[in-house]
């Protein structure tokens, strides 16, 4: 099921969350709408799903045009970034409810819960309360009481947020390996430009209530459409109009045409990365990334002068 | 959706108008249209007068000691732990659930003649029934939970950090008191205030039966009320519940004013 | 402490001062039955009326946006601030001999049920409110995006949440009604058998110099009132069971 979202506009008040939007999600893909805060994204997903009407626009999910349809009738899951669990009502509860409301047979519920429960590494925990289960088990459980009735398109908004660093990455990889198994079309809100490059096979870049580009994670990182994008996903370096990335940046110990003097302020290792902060002799701070090895090599020290050039450069008109 | 908010809408708006706005319209405009003078005379009489008197008397009394009782009460149960604090709590509570006369009987069996304490006061020639300590008496106990259940939630939500800063900065007890809690529970006390000095005003199944309803002596406004409408003496009845209707709606707008917010802090 | 505590223990001496039989024979005196009776039943019925539309309002003032809403917000305190004996006369002016409206249910069971009608109103709207107020609304979008329709939505997600607040206030409506007199003793007419409220049974038993008779009905509703005290903390502890993390 193909999700299309054409010319959408929505304010809130004097603020404009959604400028003339248009998205296009195809089949079975898992989609990333990028952006940092009030960029527009969970207003996007938000119209999609229904749970907000837009000023303008309209919204299909196949060749359906489902733009006036509350979000009962348009047959979306959808997983909150604070869970919105049921609290008074178990996990297993939780996970029957959208299939008890649609009264159906209490053993083919009973099945349904048993496989989803499975699906999401929750088994043992049917009789628990949300308020018995750590955040990382709430969001499973919200993923799964969104999967129960069987949803053609999955929304999810800004899911792993409130989650800390390392279940937040347990729990993306696993998005991404139930993706593989389901192929329900969806669309995962983040800020996390990392998230959004690992798990997703499009992105949508929003900022500002407006789409900056929509591309693959490869084509985002190596062709950004603007400055925007540049800077926001992966790092770059500002060299007067020119934009470089960290691992484009030569380091040499002795001058050649090209390079220009710097100094080293900081070095950092972070692992198998190592980050040399330098600023150059013109003053313009720059950021390089060298591998362990490459560092060792050239035995770099805080205060040494070095020689750096790019290797490549982006500009934009 | 637009239909069903709507018709929620007036169906809460209209209850509220017949029920409640209706009467209490009705009866400002027939006492103004009809009887403004009479029922001016009859806030004058001699009597009435009187009846405010031991009315505010109560009420002067009562507000200050229940406001000190109230905020120490609530100190006591959120800081402190003690042995039958639960006890104390129902015991705060108790006035809101209790009826008026229950309570005004319980204080006539205390206080009367062959009361447990009235033999005391008896032989000490002091008069508690059917005199104004009685009237203060009952007013105090009907009155006790507002303060403290106003502040109580309040000092809960504040929490003790401000006043363990201020202990480890060298505060005093009664300092810490005074220039730091009193001050974050300042609004929640000036409302319990309000709501106390309400009940205290209103208070009429109590002060009933202990004070014997002696005109000029033992009537308190609202016991006045009551006493005008037996006499047929409507435009007086009319008068007094009209002054105390005004200082209702005076009390509902500083309600309003102080209300604590709802959004947190 | 000592203002509270002690005359309650003299009242329940009282009660006991004929032994248990002349106890009884008080409480179930026909006009104390009767009396009894019409209280537990009519502030019943006017409690959960007002839990019901109580209910209704708070919905309207926490989910709903209108001009003028501060103002209706200021209004239901009204049963509050106003004295009840004023009430009272307000209520026999409105609904009385003279009335605007052409009713006429002075002196009847109607202008009691009116009279605690009036007096309980504030309550559930006051417990509900914050509740409503504190709800995630995550929750009711989640249910809606599950299928729910808003009816079902408010029945399974918002009720069920909502519900306790709904019972304290309509515990404590109870209470006050079953203990009202200054509301209904000038438009009940106080009939015996017919209008008399327990309050007022007991007034006049005083009145009569039969102190135990008083004090076997006021034994009654103590008893109610320590019941509702009970109930409203066992659904303060019952709440707070889902909150333990």
């Amino acid at each position: 099921m193909s999700i299309s979202a054409r010319n959408v506009s929505k304010r809130f008040g004097d603020f404009v969350a959604l400028d003339d939007v248009s998205v296009e999600v195809a089949p079975g893909s898992l989609t990333a709408l990028l952006g940092p805060s009030g960029s527009g994204k969970s207003t996007l997903l938000r119209v999609i799903a229904g749970l907000e009407r837009p000023d303008s626009g309209s919204v299909f999910l196949g060749s359906e045009n489902v733009t006036g349809r509350p979000p009962q009738d348009r047959g979306v899951g959808f997983v909150f970034q604070h869970y919105a669990a049921f609290k008074h009502m178990t996990v297993h509860d939780n996970i029957a409810f959208g299939l008890s409301i649609r009264k159906r047979p209490k053993d083919e519920i009973e099945k349904r819960v048993a496989e989803l429960l499975e699906l999401v590494q929750l088994e043992g925990l049917a009789k628990r309360y949300p308020s018995q289960l750590s955040g990382g088990q709430r969001q499973r459980m919200g993923l799964a009481r969104a999967l129960a009735v069987d949803p053609e398109v999955l929304l999810l908004d800004e899911p792993f947020g409130a989650l800390d660093a390392r279940v937040r990455a347990e729990l993306r990889t696993w998005l991404r390996r139930l993706h593989d198994e389901t192929h329900t079309t969806t669309v995962i809100v983040t800020h996390d430009q990392e998230e959004a490059m690992e798990v997703a096979d499009e992105v949508v870049v929003m900022n500002r209530g407006r789409v900056e580009q929509v591309a693959g994670p490869r084509d985002l990182y190596d062709r950004p459409a603007n400055e925007f994008v540049m800077t926001f996903v992966g790092q770059a370096n500002r060299m007067g109009d020119a934009f470089v990335r960290p691992h484009d940046l030569e380091l040499t110990l002795e001058p050649n045409g090209a390079t220009r003097e710097a100094m080293i302020e900081r070095i950092l290792h972070l692992g198998f990365e190592v980050r040399v902060e330098l600023v150059r002799d013109d003053g313009v701070q720059l950021s390089v990334q060298l591998t362990r090895d490459e560092a060792e090599r050239l035995e770099l020290e805080r205060g040494q002068i070095v020689f750096v050039h790019p290797t490549h450069e982006t500009t934009f008109s | 959706m637009s239909v069903r908010r709507l018709g929620l809408r007036s169906v809460a708006v209209g209850y509220l108008a017949v029920i409640l706005v209706a009467p209490l319209g009705l009866v400002f405009y027939r006492t103004f249209v009809n009887s403004a003078s009479a029922a001016w005379e009859a806030l004058s009489d001699k009597d009435t007068r009187h009846a405010f008197q031991v009315t505010l008397l109560a009420v002067g009394i009562a507000v200050p000691l229940n406001t000190v009782f109230g905020v120490a009460a609530a100190l006591a149960i959120v800081r402190r732990k003690f042995p039958g604090k639960g006890l104390v709590n129902a015991f705060i509570d108790l006035p809101l659930a209790l009826s008026p006369v229950v309570v005004g009987f319980s204080l006539y069996l205390l206080y009367g003649r062959t009361g447990w304490f009235g033999t005391y006061f008896l032989r000490h020639g002091i008069q508690i029934l059917f005199a104004w300590p009685a009237i203060v008496l009952a007013t105090i106990f009907v009155s006790v939970p507002f303060v403290a259940r106003e502040v109580i939630p309040t000092l809960r939500e504040v929490g003790d950090e401000q006043e363990q800063a201020a202990r480890t900065l060298g505060a005093t007890g009664w300092q810490t008191f005074w220039r730091i809690t009193l001050p974050s529970i300042r609004w929640a006390v000036i409302y319990g205030v309000v709501l106390t000095t309400a009940r205290c005003l209103g208070e009429y199944g109590a002060v009933a039966v202990v004070s014997g309803s002696i005109q000029g002596k033992t009537e308190t406004a609202t016991l006045r009320v009551q006493e005008e409408y037996e006499n047929l003496n409507f435009a007086g009845a009319y008068g007094i519940s009209l002054a105390l209707a005004a200082i209702a709606i005076l009390v509902l707008i500083l309600m309003t004013a102080l209300r604590p917010r709802e959004t947190a802090h | 402490m000592v203002i509270v505590a002690l005359p309650i223990a003299a009242l329940v001496w009282q009660s006991k001062h004929e032994g248990w039989a002349g106890f009884w024979d008080a409480v179930s005196g026909r006009e104390a039955v009767a009396a009894l009776k019409l209280t537990l039943v009519v502030a019943a019925l006017a409690a959960l009326t007002n839990a019901i539309l109580g209910t209704v309002v708070a919905w309207v003032l926490v989910r709903d946006e209108f001009r003028g809403k501060s103002v209706v917000n200021a209004i239901i305190d009204l049963p509050f601030a106003l004295p009840t004996i004023v009430a009272g006369l307000v209520l026999l002016t409105f609904y009385g001999p003279h009335s605007p409206v052409g009713i006429h249910a002075a002196f009847t069971q109607y202008a009691l049920f009116l009279a605690l009608l009036f007096v309980t109103l504030p309550f559930v709207v006051r417990t509900v409110q914050p509740v409503l107020h504190e709800l995630d609304r995550d929750m009711e979008e989640a249910a809606r995006s599950l299928g729910a329709g808003e009816l079902t939505v408010f029945r399974r997600i918002v009720l069920p949440s909502i519900l306790p607040g709904i019972l304290s206030g309509l515990t404590m409506a109870f209470a006050r009604a079953v203990g009202e007199i200054g509301a209904v003793v000038i438009i009940t007419g106080n009939i015996p058998y017919k209008t008399e409220v327990a309050s007022v049974f007991i007034f006049n038993r005083i009145e009569s110099n039969d102190p135990t008779g008083a004090a076997a009905l006021a034994v009654v509703l103590l008893t109610i009132s320590f019941g509702v005290l009970l109930a409203v903390g066992g659904i303060r502890r019952y709440t707070t069971r889902y909150e333990r993390p």
